[in-house]
């Protein structure tokens, strides 16, 4: 899905620090402790569906057939564990999803800072509508497109190779987009005219000057890119039936005659995993991306 | 360093087209060209993977799909669990950002926390709640049980199959479309409250006539992709199912036009049909986003 896509038009401004002078009464309101109950209800309904899976994977079958449900994990997670690994080739989807995620996130980085450069920092004629174009793009179905891209990878012959999950991805509207507004406002114009007097190539200022200013956004498309890949779902599921990522292992793990859901839902947490990691070093620049580029646009 | 006057000329006026080359190429080929192909696809009779076996067929696939009632069954679906997930998620994203926009302790962990479904895959989300929502041993049962309800069969009805999806599409969003709220309404300047507030305003009004109305180009925002999203989905009800027959249910109770899609091309190996459903699904979304645009423009602007 495109989702993780950026409103068209916003009000600018960045989120400020809180001011120094300490207010009794202002803007935002002081939080009250219903505001802080309903928040952490809301966190609860959150957080309590995973936590359910670390329940369910660390009981045995039998556990989680009881009424009233077990709310307390048991000790069985590492014998789940290897009965995930022996049911399904499960270490190779892993690694199959680490690296097709790994690989686009490489090139979404690479050419949405090339491509934003050009659009943010150059003059070249039909800038303006190439870049509606590029954004544009961002709001098309291209989940629809599934069949005849399918026909494509069947002729070339990659059906059930990595590379037919990893072209398609290799670059997205919304890379260009979010890069294009950060170096808009990062990379100072004196800089470039400077390095520009001193004999750089254009290739040149994007190696010397762009890409050192661009690290902190790139970081952040990085990670939204890297996620988005390791979740992606319908198009492996289609491609790949026989070299599985991750999702589609797991999928095929949930559909089986008889699912076992102490088996699934351990896959469910394993899949998760790298993920839930990701995020839990790492969230504050993730909502501060999503902030950002919310009220950018 | 002195360049040649001609290669630096071509450096300047030149190099940028070869810096976006690489996006339009890549969107053209894999992202563009599959969608505007489908559209040939879906006027042929087009059954086997050998590319040399498909027979031009004209409208015959359209005139077929008009008159195939799973495919108006997929739509009633599509449409009904669409309504029932983005419209209360909306509504909720709003109240919690509102929430949030508040001075906090521990900010940015509630934040994180509102985030997190959005972080996880949605098979991870269906399988965890289809599991929830598992008619004997499922939690959702045990709680209503509590209260005096009976269990539930989710998956064996109509408006229950589409209840627990779209809890599952709601569960996943929520909390994204509330971070997007609370960014825009952070951007509203203190001054409007201020005034409304020596105004004698409530903080329901100043919510309703200042935080909404200020909002507006963000609502019409996550409605048009919410639209674009939510008409797609295609994962949730074929993994609700818990088996690997994309029909959604044993009645197609819960079976939406994507997934019908996936069953007419890679389980019927149907691709001329299939590229029809993904045309005319492709039109539904243009129109209901084009729609869903002018509406929410002018419902929000009714506010002011």
């Amino acid at each position: 899905m495109t989702i993780l896509a950026t409103p068209p038009t916003a009000p600018t401004e960045t989120e400020q620090p809180r001011p120094a002078r300490r207010r009794t009464f202002g803007y935002p309101r002081k939080a009250s402790i219903w505001t802080y109950a309903a928040l952490l209800a809301i966190v609860a309904g959150s957080v309590f569906p995973l936590y359910w899976s670390f329940v369910v994977s660390s009981q045995t079958s039998e556990a989680v057939a009881q009424v009233p449900p077990v709310l307390i994990p048991g000790g069985h997670l590492f014998d789940n564990i290897a009965r995930v690994f022996d049911t399904t080739d499960f270490g190779r989807a892993l690694l199959n999803s680490f690296l097709v995620s790994g690989s686009i996130t490489i090139s979404v980085v690479f050419f949405s800072t090339l491509a934003g450069f050009a659009f943010a920092k150059l003059r070249f004629r039909g800038r303006k509508i190439l870049l509606v174009l590029a954004i544009a793009t961002s709001m098309v179905p291209q989940q629809l497109g599934i069949i005849p891209l399918y026909l494509l990878m069947a002729k070339i012959g990659w059906t059930d190779h990595l590379a037919a999950v990893i072209v398609p991805g290799l670059v997205t509207a919304f890379g260009v987009f979010f890069m294009t507004q950060f170096l808009g406002r990062a990379v100072p114009d004196e800089l470039l005219e400077a390095g520009r007097i001193d004999g750089c190539t254009t290739f040149g200022l994007y190696w010397h000057v762009v890409l050192p200013i661009a690290r902190p956004a790139a970081a952040v498309l990085a990670l939204f890119t890297f996620m988005q890949a390791w979740n992606d779902f319908f198009w492996p599921l289609v491609v790949l039936q026989n070299n599985a990522t991750v999702q589609v292992a797991l999928s095929s793990l949930a559909s089986g005659y008889t699912t076992d859901y102490t088996l699934t839902l351990t896959g469910t947490l394993l899949s998760t995993l790298p993920i839930l990691v990701i995020f839990i070093v790492l969230g504050r620049q993730i909502v501060g991306g999503i902030m950002q580029g919310a009220i950018k646009g | 360093m002195a360049m040649p006057h001609l290669s630096a000329r071509l450096d300047t006026k030149g190099s940028p087209y070869l810096y976006v080359l690489p996006f339009f190429l890549l969107f053209g080929a894999f992202g563009l060209f599959p969608l505007v192909y489908t559209g040939y696809v879906s006027f042929n009779d087009w059954n086997l993977l050998d590319a040399g076996e498909h027979q031009w067929v004209g409208l015959a696939n359209y005139s077929e799909l008009f008159h195939d009632s799973y495919f108006w069954n997929a739509l009633g679906n599509t449409l009904s669990i669409w309504v029932l997930s983005t419209v209360p998620q909306l509504l909720a994203a709003l109240w919690i950002a509102h929430l949030l926009n508040h001075r906090l302790r521990a900010r940015t962990g509630l934040r994180m926390g509102v985030l997190l479904p959005n972080i996880t895959s949605i098979v991870a989300v269906t399988i965890v709640f289809t599991q929830m929502f598992g008619r004997d041993f499922g939690m959702i049962n045990w709680l209503l049980g509590l209260t005096g309800i009976g269990p539930v069969d989710w998956q064996a009805s109509t408006w229950s199959s589409h209840l627990a999806i779209s809890t599952i599409v709601m569960w996943r969003w929520t909390g994204y479309n509330a971070l997007i709220y609370l960014a825009s309404m952070q951007a509203i300047p203190h001054d409007l409250y201020e005034a409304a507030e020596l105004d004698g305003a409530s903080s329901f009004q100043q919510f309703r006539r200042i935080t909404v109305p200020m909002l507006r180009p963000t609502i019409i925002f996550t409605t048009v992709i919410s639209t674009i999203g939510g008409l797609q989905i295609m994962a949730e009800p074929l993994l609700f199912a818990g088996t690997s027959t994309p029909t959604g249910g044993s009645d197609r109770q819960f079976q939406t036009i994507a997934l019908f899609m996936y069953e007419q091309g890679f389980r019927e190996f149907r691709f001329g049909y299939a590229s029809a459903i993904a045309w005319t699904l492709c039109l539904i979304i243009a129109v209901f986003a084009i729609v869903n645009f002018l509406l929410t423009r002018r419902i929000a602007s009714d506010e002011k």
